[in-house]
């Protein structure tokens, strides 16, 4: 009951989140120099005022501030961003086109990066004083250090052109049409450079707060108990200290989850992977203004599901928090 | 221990700077930081004046590789890669340390105002932050720089308004660590205001960690600015490197100099700042090292 309580709360407050979403999409739109119907009489080249009148009236521009602002969160809620004027398209299809390579990407860099960083972080923790242990340091600090398109770009040159061993760009073959396993190991071949290169950046923080935690495990009295019955080293670290130790990882991934879809973005437009990012990217150069607030919401709407999902499985997981 | 932290306290703020200091320049990794941050800042303001190539300018035949006849090399323009790494610097640093002084100045007020009134401000301004936390920050940061055109200007705000969340929580959560202690008790009862509590009391005492923050906040920020003007999102009219990797990335094949180099300055101006920021924290902090 308790959980179910707290469910309803969570859920109102992150449609609370969604609301100002919205109402911030809404201020930008109306706060930045240029509407709707300035791009599109620039688009077809000039009209005559009547014409641009019967536009702003068609958009409800000619309306005051709160109708408009109400007009636009009711279309928002109805699931209607708009119409993207470069594809001519609503926004919602062109994002749900490229919603699972997006996800695709993200999960698997996600991924990669809590299982190779909290693995790297626990070696590196078990001889605090040790060459490798300092290696790791370094690593995470060159991958916190170096822009993510410049990673990118760099296995680019390393991995498809010195060595060509990945495809440069794009999801798939062009024009590839075999069964379901030659597609699923096309698109995985595709997929090592960009989710790597997303996760070097996240791999770098995770790999800092799993040696921190994991020798702050070590240092705790349970361990201490676990060593004097004479367990081997093996059994005190993965089986008595992994699972207090990979908590603060899995928190921060996500705390982190808005970030990384965020850096999604450039990773995509390196690689010409066909996600949202990459959409974002187009949209900016093509000015389509209601596409890019269009993506900007919903990888918003990501995020606040995500969180939402994150806060109840805790809730499910560990029973302190109340 | 209580001792120790008294002293501190009580200490001269001469000699806990020196105290900072020894700490700092005992840390190899912060000094080679150091020293990094120096060349950087001498390529800032002199470079331009040792190598006054115009970056914008044609002035080599177009993709010679590094050596050939020019030290870096020339992108599919034939402009000269240094000039571009030497000009490029002033940008970065510029953009680095503004948007890095409007985060804060957003991230403090909020921190402060939260911490120290408590009850429906603290609330308030905390759900903002929470909002602001939600939004993918570089997302937001190119919308704002898109809608409002790019610029210098457009892209300090974006990144200022897209990076204060974790100064503000980081000042609010000082700021109630310190709310019930002593001196802070002591100027009350001696009738100083709300305002000079806040501002000349705590702020001060809330700095160590603040510095800390705003020093791994320019490396932040020159990532941000990098990030936006690759993606075609920087100043026109200023020369960036984030924008000669953008410039040249249909030629990674062809002109790999072209984008190695100016990635190459971002690492390391940024491993700079991570290395002094880590070193500040250790020197800062010693509480904390010793836990360590």
């Amino acid at each position: 009951m308790k959980f179910f309580y707290s469910l309803i709360k969570k859920v109102s407050y992150s449609l609370l989140l969604l609301l100002a979403v919205i109402v911030l999409n809404f201020l930008l739109l109306h706060i930045a120099p240029g509407d709707p119907v300035e791009t599109l009489v620039a688009e077809m080249g000039g009209a005559t005022p009547e014409l641009i009148a019967q536009l702003r009236s068609d958009y409800g521009l000619d309306k005051s501030f709160p109708h408009q602002l109400l007009n636009y969160i009711l279309r928002m809620a109805k699931g209607d961003l708009g119409m993207s004027f470069t594809y001519d398209q609503p926004v919602v299809k062109l994002i749900m086109g490229r919603l699972a390579a997006t996800m695709i990407l993200v999960l698997t860099a996600l991924m990669l990066a809590v299982f190779l960083g909290t693995i790297l972080g626990i070696m590196a923790a078990q001889k605090p004083k040790s060459f490798f242990s300092g290696f790791v340091t370094l690593i995470s600090l060159a991958g916190y250090s170096a822009p993510v398109f410049w990673t990118g770009i760099m296995l680019l040159i390393l991995f498809s052109y010195l060595v060509p061993i990945f495809p440069s760009f794009g999801m798939y073959e062009v024009g590839s049409s075999g069964n379901m396993l030659s597609y699923f190991l096309d698109v995985l071949h595709h997929l090592v450079l960009p989710a790597l290169t997303l996760a070097s950046i996240y791999l770098a923080v995770y790999s800092r707060i799993a040696r921190a935690s994991m020798m702050d495990v070590l240092g705790s009295d349970y361990i201490r108990t676990a060593r004097s019955k004479g367990l081997s080293e093996r059994v005190v670290v993965y089986k008595h200290a992994l699972k207090n130790a990979v908590l603060p990882v899995i928190t921060m991934a996500g705390l982190q989850f808005s970030q990384l879809i965020a850096g999604a973005v450039v990773v995509e437009t390196v690689f010409s992977w066909p996600g949202m990012g990459q959409m974002a990217f187009e949209a900016i150069l093509r000015r389509d203004h209601t596409l890019l607030l269009g993506i900007l919401f919903f990888s918003t709407l990501i995020v606040i599901v995500v969180n939402l999902l994150t806060d109840m499985s805790y809730r499910l997981l560990d029973p302190r928090i109340k | 221990m209580a001792d120790d932290v008294k002293m501190n306290e009580i200490a001269a703020p001469s000699r806990r700077f020196l105290e900072a200091w020894y700490m700092f320049a005992s840390n190899k990794a912060a000094l080679l930081g150091l020293g990094l941050g120096i060349l950087i800042a001498g390529v800032t303001i002199f470079g331009p004046m040792i190598y006054p190539t115009d970056p914008f300018e044609m002035v080599g035949a177009p993709m010679s590789p590094p050596g050939e006849e020019l030290l870096l090399g020339t992108d599919f323009l034939g402009r000269d890669i240094l000039a571009g790494i030497v000009y490029g610097a002033r940008t970065t640093v510029l953009v680095g340390f503004a948007a890095t002084f409007f985060t804060l100045v957003i991230g403090i007020l909020i921190g402060v105002l939260a911490g120290f009134y408590g009850g429906w401000v603290e609330n308030l301004l905390m759900r903002v932050t929470e909002f602001f936390q939600v939004l993918p920050a570089l997302l937001l940061a190119m919308v704002l720089v898109a809608l409002f055109s790019p610029s210098l200007y457009t892209i300090i705000f974006a990144i200022g308004v897209v990076s204060w969340t974790p100064v503000a929580r980081l000042t609010r959560a000082e700021f109630l660590k310190i709310k019930e202690r002593e001196f802070v008790m002591a100027e009350r009862a001696i009738g100083a205001t709300n305002w000079s509590i806040m501002w000349k009391v705590m702020l001060p005492n809330a700095a160590p960690p603040l510095i800390v923050a705003a020093t791994l906040g320019v490396g932040v920020a020159i990532l941000f600015e990098a990030a936006l003007s690759f993606l075609g999102l920087g100043d026109p009219n200023a020369f960036s490197w984030g924008y000669m990797i953008g410039a040249s990335r249909d030629f990674i094949w062809d002109t790999w100099w072209a984008v190695t180099f100016p990635g190459l300055a971002i690492f390391v101006t940024v491993l700079s700042i991570s290395l002094i920021g880590d070193g500040l924290n250790d020197a800062l902090n010693p509480k904390l090292r010793l836990v360590k």
